[in-house]
């Protein structure tokens, strides 16, 4: 068994400690510290990326905020001014249609007093004939004038009822 | 010499010497297992250090793989020691990165498995036993020997207690080497020997090739499973002497 021939060990041992002491400086020294950074390098980068994007989205966030409370701002403004100029011309029109109708009242009283005095004027006129042509009969059935004070009374109890 | 050359299950985890080397009356020469731990070395560094030459924020594949073994030690750290084992993470990085390669090199066919060798499995553990015990030690002074009596226990348990955890601290070297070792000495003798009824069966050869493919995804996975296992043991002893509970 060539493990156990003694003569080999020192050989093996001496260049175990060789082999591994440059192995251990190297790794020590010179590689282990730059794959350290280099992992540390990263995890800053990610963190710092990280903390970008974070940042970014809040400044989003608050843009979209603004824009949406600007939307809001804008529409309720725009409600009030439809609202202002609705109740201006629902004003407007209310004092036009007033007038419209009271000058319609003034001419429908108008008509009425004349057509009451084209009526009363008219009844006088039918008095008028009534009596003229009550006379008249008077005459030709009686051959004489009657009195028009009682031809014109006689008439108007006639009419009168 | 060549004609008896050893091919039996064994062969496989022979030291091959290609530079003899001597200092001072003491054998250093250059061998197979040498060789591997070289290349196992270049293939760690040039893996950590090469991946990353991007330092891309968005990784390559391999930096990723990278930064993935890099997060995966790091975190069995934090989550095995705390914050206060941070100084140990290149060790323990180190420690996994090397088991894992050589292993996986060694699945290699001829290549040759360091870590099926005790002698290097057990100085990788002695110094892991070492760093444990002189930290405890300068971090808690005697204090660290509270280690060995738990608190909270009925007086009368302590004596029954503290000679078992003694003994069970003192043979942590031992069972993080034996371990490692075992398991893969038992997986490349066990493919080896598979090997051998391959020509020895002629046309049912079929049988063991099939059993040796499907070995060979396990041995894979005892490969990652050790060195994994080596490097969570590594944490776990090292907590014991950054906070001693």
């Amino acid at each position: 068994m060539p493990q156990l021939d003694f003569s080999t060990y020192l050989p093996q041992i001496f260049w175990l400690f060789v082999t591994f002491g440059v192995l251990y400086i190297t790794m020590a020294k010179v590689a282990l510290p730059r794959i350290g950074e280099i992992i540390e390098e990263r995890r800053d980068r990610i963190a710092a990326d990280l903390d970008q994007a974070e940042r970014l989205r809040a400044e989003t966030d608050e843009a979209i905020a603004s824009y949406e409370k600007a939307l809001g701002d804008a529409r309720g403004e725009a409600h009030n001014i439809a609202q202002s100029t609705r109740d201006k011309l629902a004003t407007k029109a209310d004092k036009k249609r007033k007038e419209v109708e009271a000058r319609l009242a003034t001419k429908l009283e108008k008509s009425e007093a004349k057509i009451a005095k084209m009526t009363d004027n008219a009844m006088a006129e039918v008095g008028d004939i009534a009596t003229t042509t009550t006379a008249s009969l008077v005459n030709l059935l009686l051959g004489e004038d009657a009195d028009s004070k009682h031809v014109s009374q006689a008439v108007k109890a006639q009419l009168s009822h | 010499m060549a004609v008896t050359e050893d091919h039996g299950p064994m062969a496989q985890f022979k030291i091959t010497t290609y530079k003899e080397i001597n200092v001072g009356g003491y054998d250093i020469s250059f061998t197979n297992s040498a060789l591997m731990m070289v290349i196992a070395v270049v293939a760690i560094v040039l893996f950590t250090i090469l991946s990353m030459r991007g330092r891309s924020i968005v990784p390559t594949r391999m930096q990723s793989l990278a930064e993935l073994s890099y997060e995966f030690i790091a975190g069995m750290i934090r989550e095995n020691i705390g914050s206060g084992g941070l100084k140990f993470f290149p060790f323990v990085f180190s420690l996994f990165m090397f088991v894992l390669v050589l292993n996986l090199i060694g699945l290699v066919p001829y290549s040759f498995t360091v870590t099926s060798h005790i002698a290097v499995t057990f100085i990788m553990a002695m110094a892991v036993f070492l760093l444990v015990t002189i930290y405890g030690f300068m971090k808690h002074g005697f204090g660290f020997l509270k280690l060995f009596a738990p608190a909270g226990l009925p007086i009368y348990m302590y004596p029954i207690i503290t000679p078992i955890e003694i003994v069970s601290y003192l043979s942590r070297p031992l069972s993080l080497s034996v371990r490692l070792f075992a398991n893969m000495l038992a997986g490349h003798t066990m493919l080896k020997v598979f090997a051998g009824f391959v020509i020895a069966l002629g046309f049912f050869g079929v049988v063991p090739l099939v059993v040796i493919v499907m070995f060979t995804g396990l041995e894979l996975l005892v490969a990652v499973l050790q060195a994994y296992v080596f490097a969570i043991l590594t944490c776990i002893y090292l907590n014991d002497a950054v906070n001693l509970h």
